[in-house]
């Protein structure tokens, strides 16, 4: 197979946390602006797998291999692989005062870019990306993710997804905790995400309201830190109907 | 300094610097201009009856000066050292030099002022702030001020802003004579008794009533001579219904033997005026900051305190307001910073004595690299202050396991018919936040830099704009410097 093609390769990748293995070898290829959903029972290793892929230091890689874009990046600093393109969004964003949204957002972008970031143009974006996901313009002079409620924490993760436009994206399960209207309005904006970039999406899940309005390219199921079963999208509908039982939880 | 007042943005993530400052160390404060012995007068070290004697004469004082010097120093002589603080032994008043001065006089125009000690002043960015920002400038060097100007427009509206020598000898002198050391008495400690003896420079304000001055005036403290204290006594009246901001910068280059810093600063509110009193302490790290300030509010009065303190090697920092008046109000909003070798005691007091007065305090300290910092307060309400309502918050952060940060706040309350509430946090950065941030694209010492300026920046966003710029530098160098 052509790895240059390939996105992000995962190869045999083994992870522990506290000395207490979680991922057996995960094997997973994604391509650019491949959409991939990730559903797996409570502590099948779903978050591990996100985690250790952008390298939080609390989560140990002990095997395997990551090449993104071609390159080894198994063992490199999460800034970095941040700046290769990679994004996560996270399950229970972290509150920080005296930081606000939107200077967080351009510090970040310029950070990764490498250039200024361009005052006028940015806060246009910054306010049309608010918008389509019904978030408050007050957001975004509000210190980051400080007061907060659920949803609109994970709306502040899609806009910071949408603002960075990454090549490759984990989003960890953005849908937990929200009400109907919240998915939907979170839904929307991935939707677009997939629309205005070529970048691939890793979606880990274990609802698959989220999913409704989203194309998907590929399905797997992660089972006891095991890719148990992959396929396209009408493998959720069979998890929707049977559970997980049917891949031997 | 001038790299970094490019771009003053308030926030750390506007600003496009940081590869530079990657590069940048406290050089940018430690630099030392060797003083040529041929143009500086030192007086010799230690501290006799003699030798203030010395000063007084150096200094044209008035006769009143003198005794009050003598007097002075005779209750340091029979006042102990603090006991109940950072420990200070090793400060020896026999190895410290209470006066040394340039041999130029001050001057009103910058081209005048000797090239050596201009540069010194070019490279901390006083007259390019001046020219921006400020309605009037001093700059003390050691122990006498060198240069200090004020906008004619101020000037007119009747503002007086003048070096503390020339309202002595002048025709403040008897504004001067009431109200020196009457708010910070000598018996009040040792180390306001020393300053009673050798004071030298600082700032006189006055500012007429009703007049407001709409930009800050600024005095620059810059202490450069090795082994050296600095005395600089800043006294501001502000008539009813006046309202001025006033801002003082500190600096010195960094020696391996201890100098002192003991100034005092008094501060007259009076009837519905307001006051804002700004700092930036950037002392290097073998000083002792033995610093008292003090405000009074009369009926109405607003004192406001923005503090930030970095440098030192150890700092007794408490700004009290009295809250005489009826109705006056005081608020304290300060930031700490204790790097490696630092014990920096810092804190506000608050004295309720008019009915319904109100106090707010809301500090932040950092510890880092083995820095000790500790909060220290004092709300004191007394039984006439009827309504009263004060306020505490304090903010701590220890950014590794080896710093320490510990809270002492007193509260003592003599009637039940007043409010008093109290917060105190205690925490450290969490890993999980800066993975976070770093999940973005910003390298750890980045991430960690934008988490520490965001706790300090219910601070800094206090302060305008370039000296909330130079503040986040300051934390940008503490954090990189370990």
């Amino acid at each position: 197979m052509d790895t240059k093609e390939i996105l992000l390769s995962i190869r045999d990748l083994t992870a522990s946390v506290e000395e207490e293995e979680i991922l057996h070898g995960i094997n997973l290829d994604i391509r650019p602006g491949e959409t991939h959903v990730l559903m797996g029972p409570n502590g099948a290793g779903k978050s591990t797998l996100g985690n250790v892929l952008m390298g939080n230091p609390v989560y140990k890689q002990t095997g395997g291999s990551i090449l993104f874009e071609g390159e080894e990046i198994s063992g490199e600093s999460t800034d970095k692989r941040a700046k290769r393109g990679m994004f996560l969004s996270f399950q229970n964003p972290l509150e920080v005062p005296g930081l606000s949204l939107d200077a967080f957002i351009r510090s970040a972008l310029r950070e990764r870019t490498g250039k200024p970031v361009k005052f006028m143009q940015f806060n246009r974006e910054l306010m049309d990306k608010m918008k389509l996901l019904s978030m408050d313009p007050s957001y975004a002079e509000r210190d980051l993710n400080v007061g907060f409620s659920g949803g609109e924490k994970k709306k502040s993760e899609i806009l910071q997804l949408l603002m960075m436009k990454p090549k490759f994206a984990i989003l960890d399960e953005t849908d937990s905790g929200l009400d109907v209207d919240a998915v939907k309005t979170v839904s929307e904006g991935i939707r677009a995400f997939q629309q205005e970039s070529d970048g691939a999406l890793l979606i880990i899940t274990h609802n698959a309201n989220i999913l409704k309005s989203l194309s998907v390219d590929k399905t797997h199921v992660i089972v006891k830190g095991k890719l148990v079963a992959s396929g396209d999208a009408t493998l959720i509908d069979e998890i929707g109907k049977n559970g997980f039982e049917a891949f031997g939880e | 300094m001038s790299e970094m007042r490019k771009d003053p943005a308030i926030d750390i993530a506007e600003r496009e610097d940081k590869i530079i400052l990657n590069d940048v160390n406290r050089e940018l404060y430690d630099f030392i201009d060797e003083e040529r012995e041929e143009d500086f007068y030192r007086m010799e070290e230690g501290l006799t009856e003699e030798i203030v004697r010395q000063i007084s004469e150096e200094k044209h004082d008035p006769e009143w000066m003198l005794d009050f010097r003598l007097k002075s120093l005779e209750i340091y002589n029979q006042t102990p050292v603090p006991d109940w603080g950072p420990p200070i032994d090793g400060l020896d008043m026999d190895r410290i030099s209470t006066y040394v001065r340039s041999k130029s006089d001050m001057v009103g125009s910058w081209d005048e002022v000797p090239e050596d000690i201009k540069n010194a002043f070019d490279k901390l960015g006083i007259p390019e702030a001046e020219r921006e920002s400020l309605a009037g400038v001093g700059a003390q060097y050691d122990s006498e001020l060198v240069y200090h100007n004020v906008r004619e427009d101020v000037a007119a509206s009747g503002v007086i802003y003048t070096d503390m020598e020339s309202a002595l000898t002048g025709e403040y002198e008897e504004m001067v004579k009431e109200h020196f050391m009457k708010l910070v008495p000598p018996t009040d400690h040792k180390f306001a008794a020393l300053h009673g003896a050798v004071w030298s420079g600082g700032s006189f304000v006055y500012v007429p009533k009703g007049v407001k001055v709409e930009i800050p005036l600024q005095s620059y403290f810059r202490l450069n001579a090795k082994g050296a204290g600095q005395f600089e006594h800043t006294l501001i009246i502000v008539d009813e219904g006046a309202d001025l901001h006033f801002i003082e910068g500190c600096s010195a280059p960094k020696y391996n033997i201890a100098n002192l810093h003991a100034g005092c600063v008094e501060l007259y509110v009076r009837k519905n005026a307001k006051l804002r009193y700004s700092t930036i302490e950037n002392w290097s790290k073998n000083m002792y900051n033995l610093n008292t300030k003090r405000a009074i509010c009369e009926e109405g009065g607003i004192i406001e305190w923005v503090s930030g303190s970095f440098g030192s090697h150890e700092s007794y920092l408490y700004p009290s307001s009295v809250l005489k008046g009826d109705g006056s109000h005081a608020e304290f909003t300060g930031v700490t910073f204790a790097g490696r070798g630092q014990n920096l005691d810092t804190g506000a007091k608050m004295i309720h004595i008019g009915k319904n007065t109100t106090s707010f305090i809301d500090t932040k300290s950092i510890c880092k690299d083995g820095g000790i910092s500790t909060y220290r307060s004092s709300v004191v309400v007394a039984k006439s202050a009827e309504g009263a309502k004060a306020s505490v918050n304090c903010g701590s952060l220890m950014l590794d396991s080896i710093s320490r940060s510990d809270t002492v706040p007193a509260i003592e309350m003599r009637t039940d018919k007043a409010d008093v509430g109290h917060e105190a946090k205690i925490g450290r950065i969490s890993d999980e936040a800066v993975f976070y941030l770093m999940s973005r694209g910003l390298p750890e010492a980045e991430a960690r830099a934008m988490i520490v300026s965001g706790f300090a920046n219910p601070v800094s966003k206090e302060l305008p704009l370039e000296y909330a710029a130079e503040m986040n530098n300051l934390i940008k160098l503490e954090m990189e410097g370990g």
